[in-house]
């Protein structure tokens, strides 16, 4: 059975750039221009999981995607690992949303896609972690959620999906269709120069607010339900103590002894 | 639309027994009922819930509303969220607290859709605003690079909190309560999910959570061996236990549950011990509330010196068998 799968990536600032470059400015977060934006760490292992159902059952993968000025090169990684299309929500009034208006947008673009057996999301952004936004499109869509999931196999019109507890594992079996919020564990596959060139190619279909029925008040800032009163970085006083030695092996012992004498161990 | 009243929390049980999780809500609840001279409600919904209910009214609750059904045996988030909106339905509470856990991260923003509101999600610190009487959200974002402070008009402000980030109150065995026994018709047909197959996966030893001291290894240990031996003698010489950041969990060189991070297990132990861990903020959200971080890494720009007390500069392979030998022998003498 072909599978019809919808992944929501979000543009992100690079999470793995070092935190000293991460800059409060007016109450918006400031990066210096070589940090790169990348798509979501969990958006890419929620690309992995519906490439390798792609790979065994075979289907269809629509990345889709909110926000604005996307870096058309950065978005494409999703069409050049495999996905068959991507569809921007890309408008100003997109800009600036929370969990809800971020979850309204993306249901309403889902539902103008109409056809859909897995939506797949991340666990949580790679910017704003709140880890709503694959959970509220299920309420709102109305369809069942697994959220932490690892590895997911469909037959007979379900999916079994691996999911994550604490301390262990379970295998929850749920009907199509289905939201799933991927956790970290599965890697994304690398694209090969063919997918490369051939997202090269291929035009992202860009809709507007009003392509998927939405007003403006109803999205992005204006539709916010939680306000943002402050955004700030707590001063940390970084006062470490660095033991040293003549070679790695003394300041080890030189370690211990400084644990003993602060009386630590 | 009434007035919305009161602090409801959603309580959590580990063996029929308050989880810790849930006297930490309790504690941080009790402080902002009191500043609004309100009352705090405490839910606890499972198949059976044992002497919970007393632990929870010794613990700051002054409601406690139980709901024993047999639908709610095993967790699943299509039947305690039922449970959860009706109870929030009848009583309309102005805030609702719940744990950022493995159970509240699927529930709260389920119930928060539900209901039609918002809800922030692992709060480090809430207060009432005097003037406003609004709840005051603050929580970490950019993986823990910032901090953002929300608030909501939109009736129950909803939120989540941090493992180990509030204090409960000192257990009070005198203080009066009300337990309610509530009843919930669980609709079954609505639950979507079926549980296949439950696997724990525990690891050997002192629990994580509870271990006082922490021997965490990163990327750079560079295979599973290391945390079963040089990692684990200086574990277990301190009578601590074994965690890593996230890459050694994703590459399988320990199990899920050692994990320690924002995706991961928060933990607080006396001695934490960071071995090989770069320490981006995604990293040391997990483990910023230990007393004392020790930090050894071969870079000396790695970011974990700036949130360790003490630090050694060099290859872990060669630091840390050291480390442990001197310890040993100091410890003996």
């Amino acid at each position: 059975m072909p599978v019809n799968m919808i992944v929501c990536c979000k543009q992100v600032p690079d999470p793995e750039a070092p935190p000293a470059v991460f800059k409060v400015v007016d109450n918006k977060m400031s990066l210096p221009p070589d940090v790169k934006p990348v798509i979501g760490q969990y958006e890419e292992f929620a690309l992995e999981a519906a490439l390798k159902i792609k790979d065994t059952v075979g289907g269809k993968i629509t990345a889709l995607s909110v926000g604005n000025n996307f870096v058309r090169d950065v978005i494409k990684k999703a069409l050049a690992v495999g996905a068959d299309e991507l569809i921007l929500l890309e408008d100003k009034a997109f800009e600036d949303g929370d969990s809800w208006s971020t979850a309204n947008a993306l249901a309403a673009a889902i539902k103008k896609i109409g056809t859909y057996d897995i939506i797949f999301c991340g666990r949580q952004s790679s910017d704003w972690d709140t880890g709503q936004v694959g959970l509220g499109i299920a309420e709102i869509l109305g369809i069942p959620a697994v959220t932490l999931a690892r590895e997911v196999e469909v037959g007979d019109g379900k999916a079994r999906v691996h999911q994550v507890i604490p301390d262990g594992r379970q295998v929850i079996e749920v009907a199509l269709p289905v939201v799933i919020a991927e956790t970290s564990g599965l890697t994304l596959r690398y694209a090969t120069l063919k997918g490369i060139m051939a997202a090269a190619k291929k035009q992202p279909v860009v809709w507007k607010p009003a392509d998927i029925g939405l007003d403006a008040s109803q999205i992005g800032a204006s539709g916010r339900r939680a306000k943002l009163d402050k955004l700030f970085q707590p001063v940390k006083e970084g006062k470490c103590e660095m033991v040293g030695g003549d070679t790695p092996t003394e300041a080890g012992a030189n370690l211990a002894k400084r644990l003993r004498d602060a009386k630590l161990l | 639309m009434a007035e919305c009243k009161g602090i409801l929390v959603f309580g959590e049980l580990a063996d029929r027994k308050l989880a810790a999780i849930t006297t930490e809500l309790l504690g941080c609840a009790r402080k902002l009922a009191d500043d609004l001279k309100e009352d705090v409600s405490c839910l606890l919904a499972s198949d059976a819930v044992g002497g919970a209910p007393k632990e929870a009214i010794a613990f700051g609750a002054d409601k406690v509303y139980v709901v024993e059904e047999p639908a709610l045996k095993e967790f699943q988030a299509d039947s305690y969220v039922q449970a959860m909106e009706k109870l929030a339905r009848d009583l309309s509470p102005r805030v609702i607290l719940m744990g950022q856990t493995s159970m509240g991260r699927d529930l709260a923003p389920r119930l928060a859709f539900r209901l039609g509101t918002s809800v922030t999600t692992d709060c480090l610190d809430l207060h009432i605003d005097p003037a406003t009487k609004l709840l005051v959200q603050t929580r970490p974002v950019y993986g823990g690079n910032a901090q953002a402070v929300f608030t909501s008009k939109l009736m129950p402000q909803m939120a989540t909190i941090r493992t180990k980030a509030m204090s409960p109150l000192q257990r009070d065995d005198s203080r009066k309560g009300e337990t309610l026994p509530t009843r919930v018709a669980i609709d079954t047909s609505k639950v979507r999910t079926k549980i296949l197959e439950t696997v724990k996966e525990e690891a050997e030893g002192i629990k994580l959570e509870d271990a006082p001291v922490i021997v965490a290894g990163g990327r750079g240990i560079g295979g599973p061996q290391p945390f079963q031996t040089t990692l684990k003698q200086l574990a277990d010489l301190l009578h601590g236990a074994v965690g890593a950041s996230r890459p050694p969990a994703d590459n399988g060189w320990v199990p899920e549950g050692l994990h320690i991070g924002l995706t991961g297990k928060i933990v607080a132990p006396d001695i934490y011990f960071a071995i090989a861990i770069s320490g981006a903020s995604q990293h040391t959200a997990g483990c910023s509330g230990s007393k004392h971080i020790i930090a050894v890494n071969k870079d000396p720009e790695a970011n974990i010196f700036r949130e360790a007390q003490f630090g050694v500069v060099g290859k872990w392979e060669e630091v840390v068998p050291a480390l442990t030998n001197k310890l040993k022998e100091l410890l003996a003498g």
